[in-house]
């Protein structure tokens, strides 16, 4: 391998992993304050990238403004998930929650396929389509807004959480519900901003995947699975880990197909998020399980 | 209280969105149906996949059909008897595909059209032999009518595979290239297509090999195949044969415009769609596929003898559709559905009479796909030489170019 294709396998391992970033970063947010794995958050994926496209060439709204509008009414959808589907089953356990979010990712799915488009889309490219030439590799100028977009938003992120009012009141309720709902904060309204966080997170990751390879209403599968992924190889626990976790997962999916040597071939790309997935639930059972004890 | 009022409203939306959903499956039965009371209606099966991952093929045959039957039937039926047909969406799955087969047996239907996959056509193939119901797939897989063997009820009406493979190696011979990369999807299509691609006895006839490193999958659901071309690209490959359907190709399209990779790309009649360019954008430019005529109809001369029906096809499904919408997958059901009531114009509700009169009547038989000429041999009736069978299409410009050969 050349240092040329070295790094070309790194740039585009690093721009996948920056979309399971985004998605896993969602996992984690909702997961920290309701304890729920919310398989929806793909769904937010295909949302930004289909509102996009809806909002440009249907409406004709420009560019920046579409996306705007796409994260927001993402984010509402995001909101109305949680106020519709989640909080009127206030009793129910947290597995049966994590069902409904399966309901709801198959009821967003269904309803997008049939309100904005059956096809494969793609939207106009920020910044041209030419691409630039980088230690030898090729890169699109779309793959440099992703990763830009994505650090951005994780730092935007942490700051939000380490320093606001609100950031730390979702911290709070992230630690002890309880404790923090003695002290005034809500953990309903706390699980809104969450879902809320969550589904912009994933409409980010949307519109900035749009204009580099075409959505379709069936897209939020894939990405929301690579994005729990990421998600659990940082644990579930911080942020700053999943991002790290889902740019890991996107750099191993290209080296596998670098190697292409014996079972390691472009065949089994997307298995590596789910044999990836395998080893850290084999490695951490017994630290999951200890966790589960200490309650 | 106020709790069951509003899952009193969740149901009620449920239910209104079921409704929603049931009248749009069943707008293919009897669409604008003009029927005369004396006359009982002939009733013909159709299977597609007009949601699940082979939506974008099913979506035009199921459409296709619905204008037919209402052209027809507005036309005063066949021979003064409404055509009915009942659609099942098969949802691109082959266990309902088979639900769905069983039902229309049931139902008394007199052939069925479909289904949309080769996975969902192999499903149904031994079904409809053992009911003694003709099955015309609108699939390309080889495997469905070759050889005919004891499935004698079994046709099909897309160009096969392998012939259409041989048609984009016919044209790597023909430019001198002796190294090519493979990059095919992992799921149905692009699976069948690889177990031909690799063919040693095909590679040795138009003298090609795959070059080390060179036979690359990827699948449906990937976002991104830089990495393999990334590896293709530090290969000797002078041409990339990509066999998948949408959004696959266009992916690598693009992939290969951002690596800078100026090597051909060829693909194959999965590629057909007006969503490919749109898509790939510029990066669509200079993508060689093999096709029927119907993308290139404009190009054809007059004297072609599919060129007036091509044209028909194509106005009279933009009319309904909107422009640019025709597609071959809608013609594969176009031309299952017109030898179905050739046939019962000629013969009438009786399912062993249909069946006979496809396999020996339909000779010089102009469809959308080419010239069919069926035969208790060739369930399958046109060509076996790539070039009558195929055309090969560029794209220039964003626009489908009859590439001559």
């Amino acid at each position: 391998m050349s240092s040329a294709q070295f790094v070309q396998y790194l740039v585009a391992g690093i721009t996948s992993g920056s979309v399971y970033a985004l998605v896993g970063l969602g996992f984690t947010i909702i997961y920290a304050v309701t304890k729920i794995i919310n398989f929806a958050q793909g769904e937010f994926v295909m949302l930004g990238g289909l509102l996009s496209f809806t909002l440009i060439h249907s409406a004709g709204i420009p560019l920046v403004p579409a996306l705007i509008l796409s994260i927001l009414i993402a984010a509402a959808v995001g909101a109305a998930m949680y106020l519709l589907a989640i909080r009127p089953a206030k009793k129910a356990s947290v597995v049966s929650l994590i069902i409904i979010t399966i309901g709801a990712a198959i009821f967003i799915r269904g309803i997008a396929g049939q309100e904005l488009t059956k096809d494969f889309v793609i939207t106009p490219s920020f910044s041209g389509e030419q691409s630039i030439s980088f230690l030898g590799a090729h890169i699109d100028p779309q793959a440099l807004w992703i990763i830009g977009i994505m650090v951005a938003v994780t730092i935007i992120v942490h700051l939000f959480l380490t320093y606001t009012m609100v950031g730390k009141a979702l911290k709070a309720c992230a630690i002890n519900p309880v404790a923090s709902s003695l002290v005034g904060v809500n953990p309903k309204t706390m699980a809104l901003i969450a879902f809320v966080m969550a589904a912009a997170l994933g409409a980010i990751g949307g519109v900035v995947l749009a204009p580099l390879t075409p959505m379709s209403y069936q897209s939020g599968i894939m990405l929301g699975l690579k994005g729990f992924v990421a998600a659990a190889i940082g644990g579930f626990k911080s942020p700053v880990a999943a991002v790290f976790g889902g740019l890991l997962l996107g750099i191993v999916e290209n080296f596998v197909v670098a190697a292409n040597w014996g079972p390691f071939t472009s065949s089994y790309k997307d298995a590596v998020a789910l044999v990836v997935l395998l080893l850290i639930l084999l490695v951490r059972s017994g630290k999951l399980a200890e966790e589960e004890r200490a309650g | 209280m106020r709790n069951y009022l509003k899952y009193a409203v969740v149901l009620i939306l449920v239910v209104a969105l079921l409704a929603l959903g049931g009248i749009s499956c069943s707008s293919g039965g009897g669409g604008g149906a003009t029927p005369t009371p004396a006359a009982t209606p002939y009733k013909v099966g159709a299977l597609f996949a007009y949601s699940g991952g082979n939506q974008p093929l099913g979506q035009p045959e199921r459409d296709t059909v619905n204008m037919m039957v209402k052209q027809i039937n507005d036309a005063g039926g066949i021979n003064g008897h409404p055509l009915d047909v009942i659609m099942y969406d098969t949802a691109s799955d082959t266990a309902t595909a088979v639900t769905m087969a069983n039902k229309l047996i049931e139902e008394g239907v007199v052939a069925i059209i479909g289904p949309t996959s080769t996975g969902e056509s192999m499903a149904v193939k031994p079904i409809a032999n053992q009911a003694g119901v003709t099955l015309i797939s609108c699939a390309a897989g080889s495997v469905i009518v070759k050889p005919v063997g004891n499935y004698t009820w079994v046709f099909n009406t897309p160009q096969l595979d392998y012939v259409a493979i041989q048609r984009l190696y016919t044209y790597l011979q023909e430019q001198n290239i002796t190294k090519i990369a493979l990059l095919t999807d992992t799921a149905g299509f692009g699976a069948a297509g690889r177990t031909w691609l690799v063919n040693t006895d095909m590679l040795t006839k138009y003298g090609l090999t795959i070059v080390p490193d060179g036979d690359q999958k990827y699948g449906s659901s990937d976002v991104d195949m830089q990495a393999q071309l990334t590896k293709i690209n530090g290969t000797a490959a002078q041409a990339i044969v990509c066999w998948g359907t949408n959004p696959g190709p266009a992916i690598i399209a693009r992939n290969m415009r951002t690596l800078g990779m100026t090597i051909p790309l060829l693909c194959s009649h999965g590629i057909a769609f007006k969503s490919f360019i749109d898509s790939a954008g510029t990066a669509a430019n200079g993508v060689i596929f093999c096709a029927g005529k119907l993308p290139i109809v404009d190009q054809l001369p007059a004297t072609d003898p599919q060129k007036a029906l091509l044209e028909q096809y194509k106005t009279d499904f933009e009319a309904e559709y909107g422009i640019g919408s025709a597609n071959t997958f809608g013609g594969h059901a176009y031309d299952a559905l017109n030898m179905v009531v050739d046939a019962l114009k000629a013969v009438g509700p009786d399912k062993a009479k249909i069946r006979d009169y496809i396999e020996n009547n339909i000779v010089n038989w102009p469809g959308t796909g080419g010239v069919y000429n069926m035969s208790p041999q060739n369930h399958n009736g046109l060509p076996s030489d790539p070039k009558q069978a195929m055309i090969l299409v560029k794209i220039v410009n964003g626009k489908w170019t009859w590439l001559q050969d």
